[in-house]
Formats: structure tokens, sequence, C-alpha cells
């Protein structure tokens, strides 16, 4: 059985065909080639399949596909391009805060997030606000500390533009 | 199994009318079941019923002085909630300390109910708090519902009173008083995505040292999360001395009964019980002129 399905990809409506148990990252990799967004645990532990869902992030391992029918998806496709990278994708570039990349788009896209949801906008993010957000993704090349020094720049750089 | 049907109800009475013939999977967030169905702990039964697109089954009200959480809010929306932080500071500290922010963006509060785990972190404020349970199902031609204390409504690990008719609506519970104080604490080697090894609340009316209307809960010491009777009767309108808060250790760690599992021996989790019991009184005394 396969249900129809539309939604809002990186801005664009789109519509497809899913059984009822896809989950939405294998339908984002396998339907529409969207494949930044990773399996690694499958079970919610590691963040590397994190998106953007109706301005939320979740582990689309775990979100059944046909739930998003209706909702606005982001993934870090969506974010930026490779020709103009937004800038917690540049900020990431710039301090290195990559070894071998498998959770970086689970881990931008968390960190866009956490940034645009700072509940206390009287108060500029300290380090230990960014790791406590950042805290559902796992990098295994444990480079977290240069992670939080790209997420601490771009909270500087927006704070102060 | 393979599905036959997919369902997406919008109103309470839709997904009633749907249940009422059984042999359904409800799926909210999806954060418990994914990971049980690969896992192969559960199986999908003939109909998959989504219930995310019941409006009436969200938000945070109060009125008359009893709060009502629609069980499809999400632990998120517990988190941001500034009436929640004002009025029963204990339930938004323990949304605080629940898994991940994705996951709590997605998890509902009647999913980590429903899913009855021992260790399951929103069910220790709510036992604190006596909620109750609202369960709704298809009776004739209407829906009734029927309330269940949450601490009746867990019957073992994964099994509640939940008939399979039945579908878990909302949760409510009383204003606490303006002396009421309470406190969550959860053990675990890390802060984040922890299943507790031992979890516990403390609440009660705190005034001059003396603590009456006494609430334990605690949480993976026993098939289900549990409010431990016994050592809130040692606690009830006694003065908060070193002897009362030593017999009450000792009770506690009669009173709990753990397994041995891949996260701690039983000895540990007594052994933990005994020093969050103690330091529960520390946070309570502490917080007597504040808060």
């Amino acid at each position: 059985m396969e249900i129809e399905i539309k939604f809002t990809l990186n801005g664009r409506p789109v519509q497809t065909k899913v059984p009822p148990t896809m989950t939405t990252l294998s339908m984002l990799r396998e339907k529409f080639d969207l494949t930044g967004g990773k399996l690694a645990c499958g079970e919610g532990e590691c963040g590397a399949c994190t998106v953007r869902i109706d301005d939320r992030t979740i582990n689309s391992c775990l979100m059944f596909a046909v739930d998003c029918d209706g909702r606005e998806i982001q993934t870090i496709e969506g974010l930026g391009s490779v020709a103009g990278l937004e800038i917690m994708q540049q900020a990431f570039v710039d301090h290195g805060a990559i070894q071998c990349g498998y959770c970086m788009p689970g881990m931008i896209m968390q960190a866009r997030y956490v940034v645009d949801q700072n509940p206390d906008k009287d108060r500029a993010m300290t380090r230990d606000d960014i790791a406590r957000g950042l805290e559902g993704n796992v990098c295994r090349c444990s480079g977290y500390t240069k992670v939080v020094d790209a997420v601490a720049a771009v909270v500087l750089e927006e704070a102060s533009a | 199994m393979n599905i036959e049907n997919y369902k997406v109800p919008s109103s309470i009475a839709g997904a009633a009318q749907l249940l009422q013939y059984g042999d359904a999977t409800i799926v909210a967030g999806g954060t418990d079941l994914t990971p049980q169905i690969e896992a192969g702990a559960r199986q999908f039964a003939a109909t998959l019923i989504n219930i995310q697109r019941i409006e009436e089954m969200r938000g945070i009200s109060v009125a008359d002085g009893r709060y009502r959480i629609g069980g499809l809010t999400t632990v998120s929306e517990i988190l941001e909630s500034k009436t929640l932080a004002a009025d029963v500071p204990v339930l938004v500290e323990a949304a605080d300390h629940f898994a991940s922010p994705q996951i709590r963006n997605a998890a509902t509060l009647a999913g980590n109910l429903c899913n009855a785990s021992p260790a399951g972190d929103m069910c220790i404020p709510l036992l604190l708090l006596d909620a109750e349970v609202e369960l709704a199902s298809w009776t004739g031609d209407a829906v009734s519902t029927r309330k269940v204390a949450l601490s009746d409504f867990f019957t073992g690990p994964g099994k509640t009173v939940l008939q399979a008719g039945e579908l878990l609506t909302a949760i409510e519970f009383n204003q606490p008083a303006d002396d009421f104080k309470a406190c969550f604490q959860k053990s675990g080697p890390r802060p984040a995505l922890e299943i507790s090894t031992v979890s516990m609340g403390v609440a009660g009316s705190y005034l001059g040292g003396l603590l009456t209307n006494v609430r334990v809960a605690v949480g993976a010491v026993a098939p289900t999360p549990l409010r431990a009777t016994q050592t809130e009767s040692v606690l009830e309108e006694c003065l908060l001395d070193d002897t009362l808060i030593q017999q009450a250790v000792e009770v506690i760690q009669q009173e709990v009964r753990p397994i041995d599992d891949v996260r701690a021996t039983a000895w540990y989790r007594k052994h933990l019980a005994g020093v969050y019991l103690r330091r529960a009184f520390e946070i309570i005394d502490s917080e007597k002129n504040g808060n």
C-alpha cells in the first residue's frame, strides 16, 4: 500500500507516494535524492538525520514520511547552496569544524535551529547553551570544540548585525 | 504484519470510531514506536492510525485551578510553557532532562505515558501532582471518557490499563498551592538522551521544617514508575531532622524493587534511591525562602 502525500520541501511544493511506515529520512534520500541527512543509529540517539519540520528540528529516522503531508520540510540542501553557503555552513568551514563530515548536515541543521530558537533574546548564548542545544548530535571524530567555536561565531556575528 | 489501512483522523471522535474495531497501531511522534518496531519488540497491527492531526488533543490550559494538557502536547511545548514554569516548575524541569532537543520536539506527553517505561521521565512529576489521565473510547454512538489516576494507570513495563479501543486524550492535575515545593532528580552517565538509572521526585507543602502532604515518586526501581507510599507516611507531618531522614532512607530502600540490568545493579539503584531522597530534602530546604 502507498499513500499519496503533498508537502513543501525546501520551499517548493512537492508530492509523492510512500508506504505508511517509510521513514522521512528514507523518503528524502530515496524519493528526492536529498542525501545530506544520514542514517547512523536509527533510534534518535545521534542526530545525523536532523531536518526541520514546521520550524522544529526532529530526527527524520523516527518520523513516518506519511506524517509530512501538509507540512514544511527543510533539509541541509535547502539551508544554503554550494555557490552561496548559509552563514552557519560557512562558519563550520571557517572554523574547521569538520573531520569525516558524516554528522555535519544534522549538526548544522540543529545548530541553526538552536541559534534561531534562543529562548532568552536579551542574553547572548553561551558556549554551554550551544553545547546543550547540540546534545542530541553525536560526532564520533569528537570535533565538538570547533563545532562550538563555529556556532559561537555565528551567535556573535548575528548579534552585531 | 503488513499494514492494510492507514488513517488520519482529525477529531477524538474520529479516532475513537476507528479504534473500536481493535487491531490498530497508534502513532504520534514515533520516537518510541519506530525503534521498537525496528528492534522487533513490537509489530504493526493491520491499521495504522496517525493521531497527529487531532488539534483538540494539543495545548496547555488552566481553568478553575485545574491544568489540562492535551495528550499530543510535545515535551518541548511543556519545556517552553511560561505558565507551567511559573506554576509547576517540577514538570518543566523533568522536560528539560528529557532525551534531546530533537526528541522533545516530536515526543508527546501521552506517548511517554502510554509507552509505560519504568524509567519514563514525565511520569515522575505527574505522579507528584496526583495527575489523572483521560481515556476516550467509542460507545454506541458517542465518545465516552473515563479518568484514571496516573498511579493506577501503569501495570507493568510497557503495560497500562488502557483498553484496545481507548485513546489517552489528556492529562489533568490541580494547580499546586503556593507552598507546594517539589524537586526532580535523575541519574545517568550523561545528561542527554539518558534512560534513567534512577529518577525521583519529592514534593509537599513545606513550612517551618515540616513537610505535609508528602509525595515521593520513583522511576526505574520497579516494574512501573511508582509512588513510595510507605516512605511518604514516614515523612508526613514530621520535622525533617537527621534521624527522620535516615529512617526514610531505610524505608525507601526496602520499598523499591529494582532489578539488575545493563544500566545498573539492583544494589546500586537502592543506594541511589537513598542518596536522592536525602538530597531532595536539601533541595527543598534550600528553596524555602525563595522560588
